[in-house]
């Protein structure tokens, strides 16, 4: 038992939960607005890594020794490239089936989440083989005596803190946040009340996507090893993690985050094949005894 | 525009020229989905094999060959679909290929049905060439490597105590793996952890932190390089520092690229050394950076042997007639990338291992196994 | 009392059964095209069930491709490693027969574990759950090493074929679309448009809910087997949720409810997905440019989110062919 729970697998999965954390911000986020499976939440995440990628190879010889400024221009890039195709994808895709019945925007969001995923594949100047993710920030291991911890997972576990507490006050205290609260509450009063909803959500497919993007980056940087297909499971996952702590609230989405994180750890390592079911056993659990998640609200069925 | 339409019709006129002469020869392989990497370099092995023989005029003196190569998505319907499709509406007169064991299988039966020969580039699973005498295949079979493997750890690096890793959704990792921990028992040696991780993990630290608990002296990785690349980047993190030992899943030049320095102190076993002075070899490594700007993985090593023992079966069937190309593939006896080639009574083939070492994240000839 | 006129729909299956026939054998029509058909056949069988689930009682289920899992592992079991069966065995069909049945039923089996979260989740919720259950089925198939684990189940025989499939295919119509025009089947939509409504109407809406499951699972299983037994061999990645996201797209290509449009569709995309393969070779040889296979799905995506955007409501909307229109009986 002391291979399973101890500190080094504390450790380990803080780090997985961290990376699905980052995520599952931006997808909390843009579905409790539109009520959208954004299926393609994953890919802006992919394309986040992958435009942090063509950025440090494209601009590296311009910024040697100074690595600081470096990340940030390439955390910028990536965050640019998910936002912006996130908004492309809702004015494009989604936009047109705002009144239409939400299942046709699912499938819509399947399609262009295929669509990146192979038409990233597909070009020759990406490919589909695996690219190794430079190491843009210095790896450095801190030995905390019974277990290590790399300076990656510090730095994950800090900006999903700051992205949380950043984005909770944007929802909390500024008129875009408010707006934002009460598209996702009513659409129609929302509109009555003089917000132009469109905006609204476009704002929140920009911020939602650059985090994922902002993810993509940090997630490279941890597991430096990139695919056109990464987004996939990480997406899948963190919007586990968003219906686990409650779709729209944010310390949920982190909360959940962290949960399965934890818990995937402790399962692998005890038994693999547990590892790979226990997210969605522990999903299916907790649906059926809290069904809005965990600090979920509960909202009355409209008649 | 009419220059444009002029260029079309003479294009099209050229290639029914060609066609009418063309010996058709199918390739699939998955070139898009989760194992396109592995596809596209398939699909480049067999282009390039297919290139050469063509620039050396062809088969029977006069015909080119033409490859129809179609995508199976790693999935086995699609393989399915592919391999009638090949060999209903192309009429091809064989097949190279897939990648996939699980893919292979589904396409194998209906290539043996029709009477078309096939060979798979690295389809390790021992039933596929069980399904019947038209199957070959061009890469060593599950036990094999696993067992070479668990000697070299023995015997070689004097290795006691051993762990493995392995992908639980792939049957060739988990091939490996298994086999690997019934040698290094046989041998007497203790398997202190043996543990799968999900297909598309990108963290393995909690298996590794447990297998990292009982202490072994090298650890077995029989996954694909990229996987192959983060595991050994983490089990150093987490303070790992003995031997690691894999099989031909690591030969890509990308394991270094993923893996850095971590990947040091690795031994795999592949079927030939870069190094190798043989002009087959060094004309091959040449021809295929020329080509395709990178140096070729396993996967494109295989599908070239695989074309080239095809197409040397074709030439020496005299005909393009199912059965005359089976019965020439039995007596193939082949000097490829991989070493002399001849195919046993399952229709595997007879082949050394080398192993190889990664020094200073160079590939580093070791030795030589013979089976 | 409304019902299916059985005998017209009946003469259209055979006059299609029979051209196709007369097609192949005068080899007008290659074993590729027909493959195709039985492809889009079993296809067939999926979107339609999964559309009695889906576009008729409203629960929206991301999991079937577990059903048709279910349906092919056990019937692939019974077949290949209790009887070992194989196309020349006297009586084999009557065995294959059973084997398929029997994966139906544990297929309906799982449907109705499946069918309890319904009873408390909705949408999206629902969604999950219902994928989260396809991929612990997915993930129990590849750890038990008696159906071969991530090897697969191998060497089932081969007795999937066109008339199999076809006959499969009309049954499974003709018993989904009598249920719907039945009174189960109102109650079915009833809990569609307004599950409360439907309770404050005295339907019994966890019955009817849960019983959706069960069928949609028993034919999912029925069409998995039959898979199966076409490929010869079942794999636990043909069964994940891509796949059964595949199947989604059918019936909401085709229209959410129309069966005839999950009928049009399977064929429809099925033929999209080969017709691809061929068109992209076609333009790559005639321009010479450099595209191959790896296009081909960039396009499929493509297409896919131009009919959700043009056409919205699918290519049925919730209508349905003459052919399975119901008529007044006495």
């Amino acid at each position: 038992m002391g291979a399973i729970f101890n500190a080094q697998q504390i450790v380990n999965g803080l780090q997985v939960g961290s990376i699905y954390a980052l995520i599952a911000l931006g997808y909390t986020m843009v579905y409790g607005i539109v009520r959208l499976i954004n299926f393609a939440h994953g890919d802006f995440f992919m394309l986040g890594a992958y435009a942090a990628y063509g950025v440090f190879f494209a601009f590296n010889a311009l910024f040697v020794g100074k690595t600081g400024l470096m990340a940030f221009v390439v955390l910028i890039a990536s965050m640019a490239a998910g936002g912006i195709i996130a908004l492309l994808a809702n004015q494009l895709a989604y936009k047109p089936l705002r009144y239409k019945p939400k299942l046709s925007s699912l499938i819509t969001a399947i399609g262009v989440s295929m669509f990146l995923e192979y038409f990233l594949s597909a070009l020759p100047a990406v490919g589909p083989s695996y690219r190794s993710f430079p190491d843009i920030l210095p790896r450095v291991n801190i030995n905390l005596g019974n277990a290590v911890i790399s300076n990656y997972v510090i730095i994950d576990i800090v900006i999903a803190a700051v992205l949380m507490v950043g984005l909770t006050l944007l929802i909390k205290k500024t008129t875009l946040g408010k707006a934002m609260r009460a598209v996702s509450q009513d659409k129609d009063a929302a509109r009555l009340m003089g917000i132009d909803i469109e905006k609204v959500i476009a704002f929140t497919f920009l911020i939602g996507g650059s985090f994922a993007g902002a993810a993509g980056l940090l997630a490279g940087m941890t597991y430096p090893r990139i695919v056109p297909y990464m987004g996939i499971q990480p997406g899948l996952k963190a919007f586990i993690a968003a219906v686990l702590g409650g779709i729209g609230n944010i310390p949920g989405a982190v909360l959940g985050a962290y949960i399965m994180g934890l818990a995937e750890t402790f399962a692998s390592a005890y038994n693999s094949l547990i590892g790979e079911g226990i997210a969605f056993a522990i999903l299916i659990v907790v649906l059926l005894v809290r069904p809005h998640g965990l600090l979920g609200e509960k909202f009355a069925d409209k008649i | 525009m009419k220059r444009l339409s002029l260029v079309l019709v003479l294009a099209l006129v050229a290639a029914s020229i060609v066609t009418a002469q063309d010996i058709k020869v199918g390739g699939v392989g998955p070139v898009t989905g989760e194992a396109a990497t592995f596809g596209v370099s398939t699909k480049n092995g067999i282009m390039l094999a297919a290139e050469e023989w063509n620039d050396k005029g062809g088969l029977f003196g006069n015909r080119k060959v033409k490859i129809i190569f179609e995508d199976d998505k790693g999935d086995p319907a699609e393989g399915a679909t592919v391999y009638t499709k090949l060999i209903q509406q192309d009429n091809v007169v064989a097949i190279i290929g897939t990648v996939m064991s699980k893919v292979t299988l589904a396409g194998a039966p209906i290539a043996q049905a029709a009477g078309i020969p096939m060979i798979s580039s690295t389809s390790t699973n021992e039933m596929v060439t069980k399904v019947g005498d038209y199957i070959y295949r061009a890469c060593f079979i599950d036990p094999f490597q696993g067992t070479v493997g668990a000697n070299f750890a023995y015997k070689d690096l004097g290795a006691r105590k051993a762990a493995a890793l392995f992908d639980i959704g792939n049957d060739y990792t988990k091939g490996l793996a298994e086999n690997f921990r019934n040698q290094f028992l046989k041998l007497g040696g203790q398997v202190v952890a043996f543990e799968g991780h999900p297909f598309g993990a990108t963290d393995f630290k909690a298996q590794l932190t447990k297998i990292l608990a009982g202490k072994p002296d090298v650890l077995y990785l029989s996954d694909y390089y990229n996987d192959v690349g983060l595991i050994a980047k983490q089990a150093r993190e987490l303070g790992f520092k003995g031997q690691m030992v894999g099989g031909d899943g690591w030969d890509s030049p990308d394991l270094v690229k993923i893996g850095g320095k971590a990947v040091d102190n690795g031994f795999f076993t592949n079927h030939y050394a870069a190094a190798d002075p043989r002009p087959i070899v060094q004309d091959f490594v040449k021809k295929y950076k020329a080509k395709f700007g990178a140096e070729p993985d396993a996967m494109a090593t295989l599908a070239y042997d695989a074309a080239n023992i095809m197409f040397d079966a074709i030439r020496r069937a005299g005909s393009t007639k199912g059965s005359a190309i089976r019965d020439a593939l039995k007596t193939t006896n082949l000097n490829v990338v991989s070493g002399q080639v001849t195919f046993d009574a399952n229709r595997n083939p007879i082949k050394s291992a080398v192993i190889i070492e990664m020094k200073d994240g160079k590939q580093v000839y070791r030795t030589t196994v013979n089976p | 009392m409304k019902k299916l006129n059985l005998p017209k729909l009946l003469i259209f299956v055979i006059v299609f059964y029979a051209a196709i026939q007369i097609l192949y054998s005068t080899e007008m029509m290659n074993g590729y095209i027909l493959h195709i058909i039985n492809q889009s056949l079993i296809y067939v069988i999926l979107a339609v069930s999964l559309n009695l689930i889906n576009g008729i009682t409203g629960q929206f289920s991301l999991g079937h491709m577990g059903f048709a899992g279910v349906g092919a592992y056990v019937s692939g079991t019974i077949s290949t490693l209790v009887f070992k069966i194989n196309p020349s065995t006297p009586g084999g069909m009557g065995i294959f027969i059973l084997a398929i049945v029997v994966g139906g039923l544990a297929a309906a089996f799982v449907g109705f574990l499946i069918g309890f979260p319904s009873l408390r989740l909705k949408g999206d919720y629902l969604a999950i759950v219902t994928l989260g259950f396809g991929e612990i089925i997915r993930t129990i198939f590849n750890n038990i090493d008696y159906v071969g684990g991530p090897r697969g189940l191998l060497g089932i025989p081969k007795f999937s074929n066109f008339t199999t499939i076809t006959v499969a295919a009309l049954i499974t119509i003709v018993v989904i679309r009598n249920l719907v025009e039945s009174s189960h089947g109102r109650a079915m939509l009833a809990i569609r448009e307004n599950e409360l409504a439907a309770e404050l109407v005295g339907v019994n809406t966890t019955h009817y809910k849960v019983l959706a499951f069960v069928i949609g699972a028993f034919f999912a299983g029925i069409a998995g087997g039959l898979f199966a037994h076409l490929l010869q061999m079942a794999h636990p990645t043909q069964f994940g949720f891509i796949k059964s996201v595949e199947v989604l797209i059918m019936i909401y290509a085709g229209g959410v409810g129309s069966i005839t449009g999950s009928t049009i569709a399977a064929f429809a995309l099925t033929f999209l997905s080969e017709g691809l393969r061929i068109g992209i070779r076609a333009i790559a040889d005639a321009t010479g440019l450099p595209i191959g296979g790896e296009w081909r799905m960039v396009v499929y995506s493509l297409l896919l989110i131009f009919i959700m955007l043009f056409k919205t409501e699918g290519l049925m909307g919730t209508k349905e062919a003459k052919l399975i229109r119901l008529k007044e009986v006495e």
